[in-house]
């Protein structure tokens, strides 16, 4: 069994996918738990086979014995199974904490719910795991359209603020698509390792630049990065909580990877590689800056939140486009502590009563009192993403200022220092709120029941991803050399 | 793993607040125990803290285990005498504010005492952690935490005017704690590891442009909680937090962190001769004497009592500035001795303030008419740190001050002395009147009894202000031990004490 075990990670949600909707005709809850069961078995096989890709080679799988380049390849190597890790992770939370929002559903919607989100993890999963860059593609069509129906299912606006970003992503998978064609058309190989041996010998011309722009637009666009974030704010603010929860921590951070991957695995350093990233580092500057700035401007928590989302996939950007070992590293780390960061976040103001209709600031007022241990989840991640040690997103900070200071790009640095005090601003507005200002009607002991107690299953998952940024952060050395610097590509 | 009676009592002294903290958020509901919690952390930091003195005088430092930060470099902390030497003023004075803060929140029926205790023993913590810091690192790290535990300490109130006091706070702290982060950085690209070497840890032949862009970035990060100059506005404001909270926080851990980083990053980071080469040195006590100045006369002009004194912290605080820019060895021990001379004034002064509060609702100096009859204990206190506030002899503050003077004029800086001294009287001129009108001015006006809860500790922060200045190296040796990280940092040979 354990020679299959990448398959696996891959395979555990699709086929909780496919038999979800068939055991909740006899009971809901043995088809939510087939759905924990699922992700968590994902996730101890992506732990499983990370383990032995650490201790080891990279791990190549030939999908149906069937060697490369003429069979898909997977392949589990420190930098992807280190995402698969945090997908599943991520995944298997939100199951959890998906539980009590899906009370008040049919059992049918209960199950396309769970069978939709199986689907998009499992599609999630493939993108991180696979070796070919066409099964990438269709990885990452599976887990948009599993997003698509996931996002609209919160109402009328959700509908239609799902409905952009579904032309939105359309467009930009049919322009990886399309590039991807010209770099077939170059070498006549999909497979990734494949590709990058054969590119390497190709000369340098149009169809190789028309190639690699295309790919890198349409992941760009996959990551909301500035100015094409457009449909994000709406999508994330009308989608039910869990939802938002999932995707905000890793669907821009899966296409991130995916970036990476084809950046520095796949594509040979020249200068269309090279003039790629420069305009990239001018987008993520500008992503960075736009993204803090709008997010002062919001009212609305789960907006202000997804405008720093922009913000933050733009140190990514940043990172992979100084691309330096330390830049790299710091967007690496950064994918990972702004995943578990978001997801805490988001999961926390899910748990706030009557949030689906509004999240605005003032709400907050006195939310420490009513929810004192997914509150204090919440202001560690908001200090993660403001940049304050001891948590994570202070340490890929670090190591992206360190990167760019040795490649002497000081205006970046610069940008990180002036985005993290613009995200202190909106953050402390909301953390000023839930501690030192008391909400305005006191809850009393009537009211009491009309606000019941926060379920296990909502404050475990926040929980756990808020000591998951601290511990990231305290470990992050062992993380650092153990997973990102094997994960890195050779310099 | 861990020996935390043994090598690792630095680390266990952080943990022990640490600890605390945790607890009494657990246990807040009964206020005995948690305030049980917070003496009995208190007593044990200062045993460990204490119990480190006497290695550190022979001339050791305490290393702890170093535990990974980022792959090569460590959190690392080290008692060398600087180091202990802030421990040693923030363990003492924590567990006499504790005792004080119990007395003050009690009698003031402050609401949620459980997060303010919690929040105090954690900025403990952290400023036990940055004075133990032995890399740049570990010394940011400590240095930010202590930024955001005292947030919600001076927002404590939950007022509009408590929140907007925090927020200009943070605005201010958060922005230099930005511009230190980025000096850190680029030292640890020059000086991969970034331990701190007494003489400078930097590497020699830096282009002067380096320098002064470090030295900038340096300055402004560690600046702001020094309050120089232009930086200083968030002090006075910061004083609508409860006077407990002033008092440690803007006496000892706060300011104080800032002052020490001065002196960490002037001795440690740089070396004298470093700055002295690109003329830093100058441009660093030009900043202080204004400071110093210009503090005194603000001072002088505010009648609020607490604001007077956070006008007065300003001032003095430069004087730790100053010495560390003439950069003698005099100089720097004079300097780092007024941590712990103005950290015991200081406090006695605010503890006087909240008593006076406390007992009559008066925070005006022109209210204070007669009080001292009435609260003969704390005016008496007051009067004694007032006049070492001014440089009295036989108080410390004349000590610290004789010292930086003396080295200012071995270096022929005599315009430095001349600031010290201008600033002296105008000390008095501000302090005189108050304690004249308590005890010489008939009062008006009831007030309730001194509470032993209160006159204590401030009695006790004064008395030992007093032998401090008496005998400077009564008890734990204050005065040695700077003395020890002055010479230690100009390199001059050992014993030479005056």
């Amino acid at each position: 069994m354990s020679e299959h075990l990448p398959i696996l990670i891959v395979l555990c949600p699709l086929v909780g996918a496919l038999v979800v909707p068939l055991v909740a005709r006899v009971s809901l809850r043995a088809s939510r738990a087939l759905t924990v069961v699922a992700t968590l078995s994902s996730l101890a096989c992506a732990l499983a086979a990370l383990r032995m890709v650490l201790d080891g080679d990279d791990w190549h799988y030939h999908l149906g014995g069937w060697a490369p380049p003429w069979g898909i390849e997977y392949v589990v190597d420190p930098l992807g199974g280190g995402m698969a890790v945090v997908v599943a992770l991520l995944a298997a939370l939100v199951a959890i904490y998906a539980g009590p929002h899906l009370r008040v559903y049919t059992a049918l919607r209960g199950a396309a719910f769970d069978s939709l989100f199986l689907l998009l993890t499992s599609g999630l999963l493939g993108i991180t795991l696979t070796g070919d860059l066409f099964n990438l593609y269709v990885f990452l069509e599976i887990s948009s359209l599993a997003a698509y129906a996931l996002l609209a299912s919160g109402g009328e606006r959700a509908v239609v603020a799902t409905f952009r970003y579904l032309l939105v992503g359309t467009i930009a998978a049919t322009f990886y698509l399309l590039g991807l064609g010209y770099l077939y058309a170059l070498t006549g190989t999909l497979n990734m390792a494949d590709l990058a041996i054969r590119l390497a010998t190709v000369p340098p011309g149009s169809a190789m630049t028309v190639g690699v722009v295309l790919i890198v637009v349409g992941l760009a666009v996959k990551m909301a990065v500035f100015p094409l974030h457009g449909w994000m704010p709406d999508a994330y603010t009308y989608a039910p909580p869990p939802v938002t929860m999932f995707i905000a921590a890793v669907m821009s951070k899966v296409s991130a990877y995916a970036l990476i991957r084809v950046l520095f695995f796949v594509l040979p350093a020249g200068d269309a590689v090279d003039t790629a990233r420069a305009v990239l580092s001018w987008v993520a500057v500008a992503g960075v800056l736009a993204g803090s700035i709008l997010a002062l401007a919001q009212t609305d928590v789960r907006r202000m939140l997804a405008y720093s989302s922009i913000g933050q996939m733009g140190y990514v950007v940043l990172g992979l486009s100084i691309g330096n070992a330390a830049a790299l590293t710091g967007a690496l780390l950064h994918v990972v502590g702004h995943a578990v960061a978001k997801g805490c976040l988001f999961g926390a103001i899910g748990s706030m009563p009557r949030q689906t209709v509004q999240a605005e600031i003032a709400g907050f007022a006195g939310a420490a009192r009513r929810a004192p241990l997914t509150m204090a989840a919440f202001t560690v991640a908001a200090l993660s993403l403001v940049g304050m040690p001891p948590t994570a997103g202070f340490f890929s900070k670090w190591y992206l200022l360190s990167g760019a200071l040795d490649a002497d790009v000081w205006v970046f640095a610069a940008v990180l220092m002036v985005s993290s005090l613009l995200s202190a601003v909106y953050f402390f507005r909301v953390l000023e709120q839930v501690y030192f200002t008391e909400s305005p009607s006191p809850p009393d002991p009537g009211q009491a029941s009309g606000m019941p107690p926060l379920s296990w299953r909502v404050v475990v998952p926040v929980l756990t991803l808020g000591a998951a940024v601290l511990l990231i952060g305290l470990f992050n050395g062992a993380l650092v050399t153990s997973v990102i610097q094997p994960a890195l590509p050779e310099f | 793993m861990f020996d935390l009676l043994g090598a690792d009592r630095p680390l266990a002294a952080v943990l022990v607040s640490l600890v605390a903290a945790a607890l009494i958020r657990g246990v807040g509901r009964w206020a005995i125990l948690r305030e049980s919690c917070t003496f009995g952390a208190g007593i044990i930091k200062l045993g460990l803290v204490l119990s480190m003195v006497p290695t550190v005088l022979d001339g050791g430092v305490i290393e702890s285990t170093r535990l990974t930060l980022i792959p090569g470099v460590t959190l690392h902390l080290r008692a060398d005498p600087l180091g202990l030497l802030f421990a040693l003023v923030a363990s003492t004075l924590w567990l006499v504010t504790s005792v004080y803060s119990v007395g003050y929140m009690r009698a003031g029926r402050y609401p949620h005492q459980t997060g303010y205790f919690a929040n105090f023993a954690l900025c403990v913590s952290a400023t036990i952690g940055l004075a133990f810091a032995a890399n740049l690192l570990t010394f940011f790290l400590f240095y930010e935490v202590l930024t955001l535990a005292t947030y919600p300490l001076v927002a404590h109130n939950r007022t509009a005017e408590s929140r907007a006091g925090a927020r200009k706070y943070l605005v201010y702290t958060l922005t230099a704690g930005q511009a230190l982060l980025l000096a850190i950085v680029w030292v640890y690209s020059l000086a991969p590891d970034g331990e701190f070497r007494p003489g400078g840890m930097l590497p020699a032949g830096l282009p002067s442009t380096t320098v002064w862009g470090l030295f900038g970035l340096f300055v402004l990060g560690v600046g702001v909680k020094v309050a120089i100059m232009p930086l200083h506005g968030w002090l006075p404001v910061a004083m609508v937090a409860p006077t407990p909270v002033s008092a440690l926080l803007h006496a000892v851990a706060v300011v104080k962190a800032g002052a020490f980083g001065i002196l960490r990053v002037v001795g440690y980071v740089f070396g004298l001769d470093l700055l002295r080469d690109i003329g830093a040195d100058t441009v660093l006590a030009t900043l202080a004497a204004a400071t110093i100045l210009f503090g005194s006369l603000r001072a002088f002009r505010e009648t609020h009592l607490k604001r007077r004194l956070a006008y007065s912290t300003i001032s003095q605080l430069s004087y730790i500035v100053l010495g560390a820019a003439v950069g003698s060895v005099t100089a720097l021990a004079g300097a780092m001795f007024h941590i712990a001379a103005h950290g015991f004034m200081k406090i006695t002064l605010f503890f006087c303030a909240g008593a006076i509060h406390t007992a009559s609702h008066r925070d005006d100096v022109s209210q204070l008419a007669g009080i001292g009859r009435q609260m003969p204990i704390t005016m008496t206190a007051f009067a004694f740190a007032a006049a070492g506030m001014a440089g009295m002899p036989l108080l410390p503050g004349f000590i610290s001050k004789w010292n930086i003077g003396l080295g200012a004029l071995s270096t022929g800086q005599w315009v430095w002395v001349a600031v010290l001294v201008t600033s002296g009287l105008i000390n008095v001129s501000y302090f005189f009147p108050i304690v004249y009108a308590a005890f010489f001015r008939p009062p008006h006006g009831t007030v309730s009894p001194e509470r032993p809860a209160m006159t204590v500790p401030l009695a006790a922060t004064a008395v030992a202000a007093v032998l401090l200045g008496v005998r400077p190296d009564i008890g734990v040796g204050f005065y040695r031990l700077a003395w020890s990280a002055a010479q230690s940092v100009v390199g001059a040979g050992i014993g030479g004490s005056p």
